[in-house]
């Protein structure tokens, strides 16, 4: 019965998946207004040559921002998982 | 015949990964599922961006030509860096239940917390 | 434990290079392919580099994980600081301040396709440096976290 389901629900997100795939044309986006005006107006608005650094760090900073901050974070649990734990500290996972 | 081949194998990378996420006990494989997933919706993003005989969308000695979109490619960059952290901290997770309970397998884990 | 000689040889030869290049994939980030994420993962591969060749005490009793774990936050500081010092010239938060005052970083860029010149584009070169330093830090220590998870035992 558990095996059932898991197939069905296999099946159907595999078809629904590739449906998707199938169905988009390469080579041509069909929407690219905001695109094409930061490669046209990238370079006299922040000076950088590389498109890609230009809307990492200056048009979607907030982006780089919080993405910096998933980082950090992710260290942080990191850390708490490997820390060092005193003799006298009473520690349970659960 | 496959004009959209890298829709296709973006496609079969997520549902191979969703299927590793489904059917495998192991909690090691399920991170690799999750990796899997990652790389297939870095391989859409990249694909959606791109323009039939577009350059990369950088103007130093550039040649003349249209240019990819440079969006998807500033956001496939952020996905990346995200993938790293979320597979590093559920690694870092997966050793301290194996420390724990001695197994990484999601069911002995669940009966065992009892 | 160390591993053999031949290892730590090369590791050693190989380290300063892997650093040159991953610096100048960071200070070139605005002109070239790259920026400080990119170069900042491969700085820390030429670290993960040396933590394989050597032996954990050693690597601990050199570097230790506080002073990368300081490392990636003064990157983090830096990023935050040079967003918020736009606060002090009347613009808003992460605006390219550095375009509106001063010679540096400042040169006028030839609009189009040009050879590239490394003293413009604003405080884009400054993030860069900072998020490079951010993710050496943080990928260098989540590999010395998770190799200390190895050796301690519970």
């Amino acid at each position: 019965m558990k095996n059932l389901v898991i197939g069905a629900t296999v099946l159907i997100l595999s078809l629904g998946i590739l449906y998707a795939g199938v169905g988009l044309e390469f080579g041509a986006p069909p929407f690219t207004d905001m695109d094409d005006y930061f490669v046209s107006h990238g370079q006299e608005q922040t000076g950088g040559n590389n498109i890609v650094t230009d809307i990492v760090f200056d048009f979607r900073g907030f982006d780089t921002l919080g993405e910096a901050t998933v980082l950090f974070t992710a260290v942080l649990g990191a850390g708490l998982a490997f820390r060092k734990r005193r003799e006298d500290e009473d520690y349970e996972y659960e | 015949m496959f004009f959209n081949l890298p829709f296709i194998v973006a496609a079969l990378l997520v549902i191979l990964g969703i299927i590793t996420m489904l059917i495998k006990r192991n909690l090691i494989k399920m991170i690799m599922g999750l990796a899997l997933v990652e790389a297939g919706v870095n391989l859409l993003l990249v694909s959606i961006g791109y323009r039939a005989g577009g350059i990369a969308p950088i103007f130093t000695s550039a040649p003349d030509g249209v240019m990819v979109m440079p969006t998807v490619q500033a956001m496939t960059l952020t996905n990346i860096v995200i993938g790293i952290a979320t597979t590093a901290l559920l690694l870092s997770f997966v050793m301290v239940i194996y420390r724990m309970y001695g197994t990484a397998n999601a069911e002995k884990v669940r009966k065992l917390r009892g | 434990m160390n591993m053999s000689k031949i290892v730590r040889s090369a590791a050693n030869l190989l380290f300063p290079f892997i650093l040159v290049f991953g610096f100048y994939i960071v200070l070139h980030g605005h002109l070239t392919p790259g920026g400080g994420f990119q170069g900042g993962a491969v700085i820390a591969t030429g670290f993960v580099l040396m933590f394989v060749a050597y032996s954990y005490d050693f690597i601990t009793g050199c570097i230790g994980a506080e002073s990368l774990h300081t490392t990636e936050t003064i990157g983090l500081l830096l990023f935050i600081v040079t967003a918020l010092v736009a606060l002090g010239f009347g613009v808003t938060f992460f605006t390219n301040w550095m375009l509106d005052v001063g010679p540096v970083l400042n040169n006028p860029v030839a609009y189009g396709p040009n050879p590239g010149d490394l003293n413009t584009a604003g405080f884009i070169p400054v993030m860069n440096l900072a998020v490079g330093i951010e993710v050496l830090g943080a990928l260098s220590v989540i590999v010395l976290y998770m190799l200390s998870g190895t050796k301690e035992e519970i």
